[in-house]
């Protein structure tokens, strides 16, 4: 017997009759309760229906020409940026007096396309070429005039305004102690023509015209969209790309530039940089197609040995070192002795080898190799004989009585795994045992700051291709140099070399910097320097090679006609899964990795 | 009931300042602040730029002067990112975050609720032990476990699907099996404690006797109020999905609110820390007195009060 509704609406109600008021009103109730369940339930899945919809939205985006990697920088501001992603970005979208070869890294003319420098080298006249902005205007002088004088303003509080101090009147205008502008060392006689006068000569002036905080800023823009200015629809860029897009953590999109003056020389229309802090999930990204550029940021530590071997895999040397900072005012580390006894007894080859596998190499000096002019000043490297002796002089015969000393370093799972076979290496070399430490990122900075410290990692990346950038961060007065290292010898030495002008003296100066920083008070250690690790499909891309300052330049990046390979088929050899941690969250993920060839 | 909504409401404003000072004070009492970086800055260049962001102010002004802005909806700006208020990274970033809480959701019932009701009609049958046992797994094996196994299958293997990020409804299948397996066999679990419950009950013998098929005594009677723990749960279910993104987000490179709420904390971007916790903390709440409405709808028996 099957029941039609209204059949058994009336069962219902009879049965209710029978069994009393209670039981019909407890059937109304439940009766009600059923029916708002439903509705709930009608509720959750419109809202369900929605959130697809929302999600399926902007679904068929155009693809863009060329992806990279790019953390989310703090700013794209040339007078605020201070991260290399931030820089990368810049670069590509202004451009400034002089660019860089991207093989030699030599300084070429930009919007300047010629200059003359004085016989005492302290002016440089620059010739600007005809350009415009990417809102029609033409690009001035008076651009450049206002950006650099925009840097040094006191109320901008540039991080980076210290590279523009060679100007003259610059370092006073930066710290508030004149407030003319028209004290600063330059000058627009027109439109085209840029006058800069110089506190010094500085022979690496032309090469920090082409950084990205000497880049040209549209100052009407700035004037009248304040914060937002560099909001695509807000933004003016005078460079080979416009920002069409702009994302915070989820993407920016570049677009050529119409009105730049080389146009037709550039290839790529649409580029993607796109942020991401989660290494596997990186190399996932590349690995799938979705990205056609990573770096060092896209490479797990644990199958580098597989990368390396790997067609796409790309290493170059990279201006920066890693070594380790004395804290030079706490005893035992106060003595000299001690400190070249620690650095003899470090195996940076074991290091490189075991550790950071990604082509690095030993560091024998502070200023790594490449700087044009320049020969470093050279350490003996692992020596444990002669590190026993020094130690022993210093009055501890195969570590006795030496004290627990801690060596500090920031939450990081390769700079844990570096201190470990540094502190397994004194213990074996030295019989000394270090206590090791590590500090969230910021608590470190506070830490190193204020000298709380014995040993402490630290690293460097030149800014610019000339040692000065690597040696004027130990004057006693330097906020980097954080060892307690203080002496009037080695001041008066970088101011010296900050006023010659003949190249050789100049080098010679600054190499005897490095020594006393080195070889006499060893008040670093160094390591071992950088490499820059990519990936990226060197058969489908020209114009990717790497260099010194791991600059991309997205101006000479075409696709080549050749064959296109399918998306990410270079051989993967490893999709990797949660190695490693996930930022301060998962910091006990187990390795889940599989690797697999085609 | 209008003036338990009152009172709870009501109750959430001291809540909230309770949290908006604690999270502040936590914030300054870690060591570093927002402009420690590897450069170390010129004492007049860090001068100006705590001026610009009022960090030069006293710790109680400063502080007042974040609560009067809250009032007005402002959040302040972003220490970290230059001229980006924290509003509008909420706005761009917590849609993403909630599309995938919701979607997450709607795999949790569409598994859960089949998975659940399978296992209570075949009780103590294989597919019972089966379901179940998907059940424990899915509540046994954590995010950061699951997430990149099915990239390495689904992305890598079989490339039926990208692997990550977002854009299109495909990208965020991953990640919203991910995030909704553990409330899928917690859904599971539940639907079949219930379904067992009403299976056995007096209404659903007499719908049997009645001769209808097992289709719809099952679809009419027995689904319906076994449904009832589920829907409960679902409040508590979905805010510990849209404050538990945060791995799977990093995992799948999502662009979600929860990679910002983590490096907020550790770059010390004190108004981006404090706005996500804020949001976080509303949301708790909010769901937490939606659960409690839901109960007193759902069952006559909770009074509001």
């Amino acid at each position: 017997m099957t029941l039609r509704n209204s059949d058994r609406t009336r069962f219902a109600a009879g049965a209710a009759r029978a069994a009393g008021p209670a039981a019909a009103q407890r059937r109304a109730r439940y009766r009600a309760v059923r029916l708002r369940a439903i509705a709930t339930l009608r509720l959750i899945a419109s809202l369900l229906a929605a959130a697809l919809l929302c999600a399926g939205c902007g679904l068929h985006e155009d693809l863009a020409d060329f992806t990279f990697l790019n953390r989310e920088p703090e700013t794209i501001d040339p007078g605020l940026v201070s991260d290399p992603n931030g820089g990368i970005i810049a670069l590509n979208l202004w451009e400034g007096l002089t660019t860089r070869d991207p093989q030699t890294l030599a300084p070429a003319p930009g919007m300047a396309r010629a200059w003359e420098v004085s016989a005492d080298g302290r002016n440089y006249t620059f010739h600007l070429r005809r350009a415009a902005w990417s809102d029609g205007r033409r690009v001035t002088s008076a651009d450049f005039h206002y950006a650099w004088t925009r840097l040094l303003e006191p109320a901008t509080a540039s991080k980076y305004a210290g590279i523009l101090y060679p100007l003259e009147g610059a370092r006073a205008f930066n710290a508030g102690q004149s407030r003319d502008p028209g004290q600063l060392g330059l000058r627009c006689p027109d439109d085209s023509t840029f006058v800069v006068r110089l506190e010094s000569p500085t022979p690496y002036f032309l090469d920090l015209c082409a950084l990205p905080s000497l880049l040209p800023v549209p100052r009407w823009a700035v004037e009248q969209q304040g914060d937002r200015w560099l909001r695509p629809g807000n933004i003016v860029t005078n460079g080979a790309f416009v920002l069409a897009d702009w994302q915070l953590n989820r993407r920016m999109r570049l677009q050529r530039s119409p009105t730049y003056w080389n146009a037709s020389a550039i290839s790529l229309d649409v580029v993607d940089a796109l942020p991401g802090d989660y290494i596997n999930g990186n190399f996932n990204r590349y690995t799938s197609g979705v990205l056609d550029w990573v770096d060092g940021s896209g490479i797990p530590l644990a199958i580098v040995d597989q990368l390396r071997t790997r067609a796409d895999f790309h290493s170059s040397p990279n201006l920066t070192t890693f070594f380790y900072r004395f804290n030079v005012t706490r005893p035992p580390l106060s003595d000299v002795r001690v400190r070249m006894a620690l650095y003899h007894a470090v195996d940076a080859q074991a290091i490189v080898e075991h550790v950071t596998r990604g082509g690095q190499q030993p560091a024998h000096s502070l200023v790594p190799p490449g700087m044009p002019g320049y020969t470093e000043a050279q350490l003996a490297g692992y020596q444990p004989e002669l590190a026993r002796d020094l130690l022993a002089q210093a009055g501890f015969p195969d570590g006795r009585g030496f004290p627990t000393i801690t060596l500090l370093f920031n939450t990081s799972e390769s700079s844990k795994q570096i201190a470990e076979v540094v502190q397994q290496q004194w213990s074996k070399e030295l019989g000394i045992h270090v206590e090791l430490r590590n500090q969230e990122w910021k608590v470190f900075m506070a830490t190193t700051r204020e000298l709380d410290y014995d040993i402490a990692r630290g690293n460097w990346t030149g800014d610019y291709l000339d040692p000065n950038t690597f040696l004027e961060i130990w004057s006693s007065g330097s906020g980097n140099n954080r060892t307690g290292f203080a002496s009037a010898e080695y001041d008066s030495l970088i101011a010296r070399a900050a006023r010659t002008l003949e190249v050789a003296r100049r080098m010679e100066l600054l190499r005897r910097c490095e020594e006393i920083v080195t070889q006499r008070e060893c008040i670093i250690l160094p390591v071992y320097y950088f490499v820059e690790t990519r990936l990226f499909d060197g058969a489908r891309w020209q114009g990717l090679q790497p260099n010194l300052l791991g600059l991309l330049d997205l101006k000479m990046v075409r696709r080549t006609t050749a064959k296109a390979s399918a998306a990410g088929a270079v051989g993967a050899v490893g999709a990797v899964g949660a190695v490693g941690g996930v930022g301060a969250v998962g910091a006990a993920a187990p390795a889940v990795a599989s690797g697999r060839s085609r | 009931m209008r003036s338990f909504l009152a009172r709870r409401l009501l109750s959430t404003i001291p809540l909230l300042l309770a949290i908006v000072v604690g999270s502040f004070l936590f914030m300054r009492l870690a060591p570093g602040g927002p402009f420690d970086t590897e450069r170390a800055l010129p004492p007049a260049v860090q001068a100006n730029l705590e001026a610009r962001y009022g960090l030069h102010q006293p710790l109680p002004q400063q502080l007042s002067l974040y609560v009067g802005g809250l009032l007005h909806g402002d959040l302040g700006p972003s220490y970290k990112y230059v001229g980006w208020s924290v509003r509008e990274i909420i706005a761009q970033a917590f849609p993403v975050s909630l599309t995938l809480g919701v979607l997450a959701l709607a795999m949790a019932l569409v598994t859960g609720i089949p998975l659940g009701l399978i296992a209570a009609l075949r009780h103590n049958r294989w597919p019972d032990r089966l379901a179940m046992g998907i059940a424990l797994l899915g509540i046994c094996v954590p995010n950061f476990v699951l997430g990149p196994l099915l990239i390495i299958v689904f992305v890598f293997q079989l490339r039926l699907l990208p692997v990550g990020g977002i854009g299109s409804l495909q990208q965020l299948l991953l990640p919203a099996v991910t995030l909704g397996a553990l409330r899928a066999a917690t859904i599971a679990r539940l639907m079949r404690a219930g379904a067992l419950e009403v299976v056995g009950q007096d209404f659903v013998r007499t719908a049997r006797a009645k001769g209808l098929s097992e289709r719809q005594v099952v679809l009419k009677h027995v689904l319906r109020p076994a449904l009832l723990p589920v829907i409960s749960y679902l409040g508590p279910a979905t805010a510990s999905i849209l404050v538990g993104s945060v791995v799977v987000e990093q995992i799948f490179s999502v662009p979600g609110l929860g990679s910002f709420l983590v490096n907020a904390a550790l770059n010390r971007d004190y108004t981006l820390a404090m706005g996500t916790v804020l949001l976080y903390s509303a949301l708790l709440i909010a769901l937490n007195l939606l659960v409690d409405v839901l109960y007193s709808a759902l069952d006559p028996r909770v009074e509001l009060g």
